[in-house]
């Protein structure tokens, strides 16, 4: 394998690994600062002690999420110099400004944690809303940069030298709003659905109290309330983004849809995978006019399709599947938490087969999310730079990056099986019954 | 001074605060195993205390290392990138093993020892693995082919030079972070603990002293022409040295508790010592970043990127200063915290 494909694997896989804590980090701060304002509001203890539990919980978060972003953040310059010379010229204003949002979130972070006794609850509060902030503002930052990958604005090159510099017309490149509303909110989503997921585990397992029970209730209804409406949220903005491509990258919208001739009336393809050679979608159900009139509000948007642009620069078909699954994530989890706030609103109480639809929709977040950004970033090649700069002139020259990928690798995979391992083990140590009987509240 | 000057005093600067703050960091992890399983001693409990909060801060610092250097000097991106991309991984897996098995021990009672040795045993690595990143930049272990530059790792890991570089770096942030702590200790009135780490700095600091003069002989063979200039900024060594001495004797004077050692004195003019030679250090390896392909003029960025990053640095600056103090009284200076009942 040469250099290039080795950093883009192990790019990639680091990326994949670092997005799962990353966007529970944004996700869960969230659902702290809501359980906390709640608790203050109505208080009710059981809030205040959601959010302690899903404070200990983010905390053993932390412990990956901040090395595996170092890890990213070194490695792009490590591996795509190339990139990062562009990036330092042009767009190296959300690279710093993130940097103070990281500090702002760990040391607000370390004062909710480790000062929580010392301060008062409305200081609780204001810290932790400093938190959700400091990580809800380092993801709008560097969605900000790939928002720029993706239509790049800002500068010129001419003859390998980059001219007229305007930082600020990179930093408010076209799709950056779009973007990294998406980006956000799909990560308030993971974070609900992630609650959803515990709550229902929890409150499927075995005979509990009633007490317990209850507390299992609350965090359920209020994640699914949550989950709703950012899923909802998403969807929306998700339209957006699509519209965003097809004026600013067609290729891609054109892959993801299997779309090969440029027409009107374009066809939604659900399902199935793309051939290149025959031109086809193998399996797939057609809604005719559907494209078109997601692309332009109209059936008579003319959508253009791959053959328009040479077969070298066409993306990688499969990004078709990965666009179908998030989207197809997406839809379903609008649906699942609509049914079951519904059957709660009736009933009062969720049967067992209902609590065990829920169990998934964690993980299934957290699935949409790297479906999602896979396709973004594999979608975009083969440039690096949208039709600036190719993957191959952004990589490194040096060798051993293929050792790299496997030692790399295998870290990220021990690192997931031992934080697993950790999460339950003190979960186990400090079950919600102890916790409720000392009425034990930050 | 000129922009590229003002941008280069600004990368030493992190250097230097996250050589501190790292220093302390890595060497409480360090001591935490050293003195953690001893029950007569609140030595480790003391280093952890400090630990907890603070090592997000510290990791943050080494972050805005790196995206500084890139912002300021892209032009470099290619040359630096390629060089460091083996030692730096290597400090990227190690880091990651730390951060992540340091909250698991507090999470785990059962699992302490093992967590303590990963931390102790990574607190002593990374950062001698980080220092190894200074002889490289000082030439004789790249080489140049079709372009493209390539590191000469063998070489690297079988030099003397850079062995005693790993060396002085270990010394030091051993060195460093005794002292702070003893400083820690004496603010939460633990005379003891306080007793302990002083011994410790009493003991590392001539150690870290030679090392250093060690460090500087031994690159004679690679890299003749910074122990020239090295020579040319004598000034600064000499009054590092003086500093070194005046910080030394404070360990030993008699204080008002009956017992020996300035530790808050001791601790700031060590602080100056290791700031006066990294100035003599640094105005020596200009205009090098990458000596002898890559000069600080040949990375810099352009005049209006630089401008915005400097107005940006310092605006969020002004808007965490706040913050950092608040943080600082609440975890380093209030007795509620730092001397728990
Ligand atoms: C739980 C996660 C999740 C869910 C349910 C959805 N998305 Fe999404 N999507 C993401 C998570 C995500 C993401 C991971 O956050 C991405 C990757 C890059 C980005 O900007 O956001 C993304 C990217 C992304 C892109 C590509 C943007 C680009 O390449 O620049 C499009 C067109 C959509 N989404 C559209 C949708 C639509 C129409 C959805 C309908 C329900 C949808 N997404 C649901
Ligand atoms: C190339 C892509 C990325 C880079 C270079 C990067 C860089 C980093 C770095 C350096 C850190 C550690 C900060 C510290 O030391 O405190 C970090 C943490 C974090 N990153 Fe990323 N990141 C990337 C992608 C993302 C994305 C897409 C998101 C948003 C969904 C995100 C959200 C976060 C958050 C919230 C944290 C804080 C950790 C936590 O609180 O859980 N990152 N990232
Ligand atoms: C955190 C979520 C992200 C994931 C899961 C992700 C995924 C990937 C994958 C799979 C690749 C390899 C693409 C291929 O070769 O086919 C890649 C490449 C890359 N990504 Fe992303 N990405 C993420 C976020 C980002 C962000 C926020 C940035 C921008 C700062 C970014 C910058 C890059 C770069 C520079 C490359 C290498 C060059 C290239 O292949 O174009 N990524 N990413």
């Amino acid at each position: 394998m040469d250099t290039v494909t080795m950093s883009r694997a192990l790019m990639g896989s680091s990326l994949g690994f670092h997005i799962i804590f990353a966007t529970l980090g944004v996700g869960i701060p969230f659902m702290i600062l809501l359980a906390e304002v709640i608790h203050y509001v109505k208080k009710d203890a059981d809030f205040g002690l959601m959010a302690k539990r899903w404070t200990r919980a983010q905390a053993i978060l932390l412990g990956v999420a901040i090395p595996s972003g170092t890890i990213v953040g070194v490695m792009l310059a490590l591996l795509w110099p190339g990139f990062m010379e562009i990036v330092g010229e042009v767009i190296a204003l959300p690279f710093q400004i993130e940097i103070w949002a990281f500090f702002l979130e760990a040391l607000f972070m370390a004062i909710y944690v480790y000062a929580a006794d010392r301060l008062t609850p409305i200081m609780r509060i204001i810290s932790v809303g400093f938190v959700a902030l400091g990580a809800s503002a380092s993801a709008l930052l560097i969605t900000d940069a790939h928002a720029w990958m993706n239509t790049p604005r800002g500068f010129r090159i001419e003859d390998g030298q980059i001219l007229d510099v305007n930082p600020w017309a990179a930093v408010f490149n076209p799709s950056v709003w779009t973007t990294a509303s998406h980006v956000l909110l799909s990560a308030y989503m993971t974070g609900a659905f992630a609650v959803v997921s515990i709550a229902a585990y929890k409150l499927l397992r075995g005979q509990r109290e009633e007490r317990e029970r209850k507390f299992h209730q609350k965090a359920l209804v209020l994640a699914l309330f949550v989950g709703l409406a950012m899923s909802l949220g998403t969807a929306f903005n998700g339209h957006a983004t699509a519209q965003m491509l097809h004026e600013y990258q067609p290729e891609k919208l054109a892959a993801a849809e299997g779309l090969f001739e440029t027409q009107a009336n374009a066809p939604l393809a659900l399902g199935g995978w793309v051939d290149g050679d025959s031109q086809r979608i193998i399996g797939a159900i057609h809604i005719p006019g559907m494209l078109s009139f997601l692309a332009g509000d109209s059936f008579d948007t003319v959508v253009k399709g791959l053959n328009e642009f040479p077969r070298e620069h066409w993306p990688p078909l499969h990004v078709h599947v990965l666009f179908n699954l998030m989207v197809g994530i997406g839809s379903l989890l609008i649906f699942i938490a609509a049914f079951s706030l519904f059957m709660q609103w009736i009933r009062k109480r969720l049967n067992p087969w209902m609590l065990r639809m829920l169990v998934p929709t964690g993980g299934l977040a957290i699935l949409g999310i790297e479906t999602g950004w896979i396709f973004s970033c594999t979608g975009r090649q083969p440039w690096t730079i949208y039709h600036i700069q190719y993957t191959h002139e952004a990589a490194t020259t040096a060798d051993n990056v293929g050792t790299l990928f496997f030692l790399f690798l295998s870290l990220y995979l021990f690192l997931l099986v031992v934080t697993g391992f950790f999460m339950r083990l003190y979960f186990r140590k400090f079950p919600v019954s102890v916790d409720l009987q000392k009425g034990e509240i930050l | 001074m000129s922009d590229m000057n003002i941008a280069i005093s600004l990368i030493w600067f992190f250097l230097l605060l996250y050589a501190f703050a790292g220093s302390v960091d890595m060497g409480a992890g360090f001591w935490a195993l050293v003195y953690g399983r001893r029950k007569d001693t609140r030595a480790g409990q003391i280093a952890n205390r400090f630990l907890s909060p603070s090592w997000k801060v510290t990791n943050t610092f080494l972050v805005l290392l790196v995206v500084a250097v890139i912002g300021f000097f892209p032009r470099g991106a290619f040359m630096l990138g390629t060089a460091l991309l083996v030692p730096v991984s290597l400090v990227l897996i190690l880091l990651t093993l730390r951060s992540a098995f340091m909250v698991f021990a507090y999470t785990s009672q059962e699992y302490t020892v093992p967590l303590l040795w990963i931390s102790g045993i990574t607190g002593l690595l990374i950062p001698g693995l980080l220092m190894t990143v200074l002889p490289v930049t000082l030439g004789g272990f790249i080489t140049m082919e079709d372009g493209a530059p390539h590191l000469l790792l063998g070489k690297v890991f079988t030099s003397p030079t850079v062995y005693a570089y790993v060396g002085f770096g270990i010394a030091s942030e051993l060195y460093l972070s005794s002292l702070f702590l003893s400083d820690y200790a004496r603010e939460a009135e633990d005379e003891q603990t306080y007793r302990q780490y002083r011994e410790a700095a009493a003991a590392l600091g001539p150690i870290a002293l030679a090392m250093g003069v060690l460090a500087t002989y031994a690159m004679l063979p690679e890299a003749e022409w910074i122990v020239l200039r090295m020579r040319d900024n004598l000034t600064w060594f000499i009054l590092s040295f003086a500093a070194f001495l005046c910080a030394y004797l404070a360990l030993w004077k008699k204080n008002s508790r009956g017992s020996r050692g300035l530790p808050r004195v001791a601790v700031l003019v060590t602080a100056a010592q290791y700031t006066l030679a990294s100035i003599g250090y640094g105005s020596a390896h200009l205009p090098y970043l990458i000596y002898p392909y890559l000069t600080v003029e040949q990375g810099f960025t352009n005049p209006l990127m630089f401008r915005s990053l400097l107005i940006g640095y310092t605006v969020s600056t002004l808007v965490l200063l706040p913050v950092f103090v608040w943080f600082w009284r609440l975890f380093l200076t209030d007795k509620r915290y730092i001397k728990p009942e």
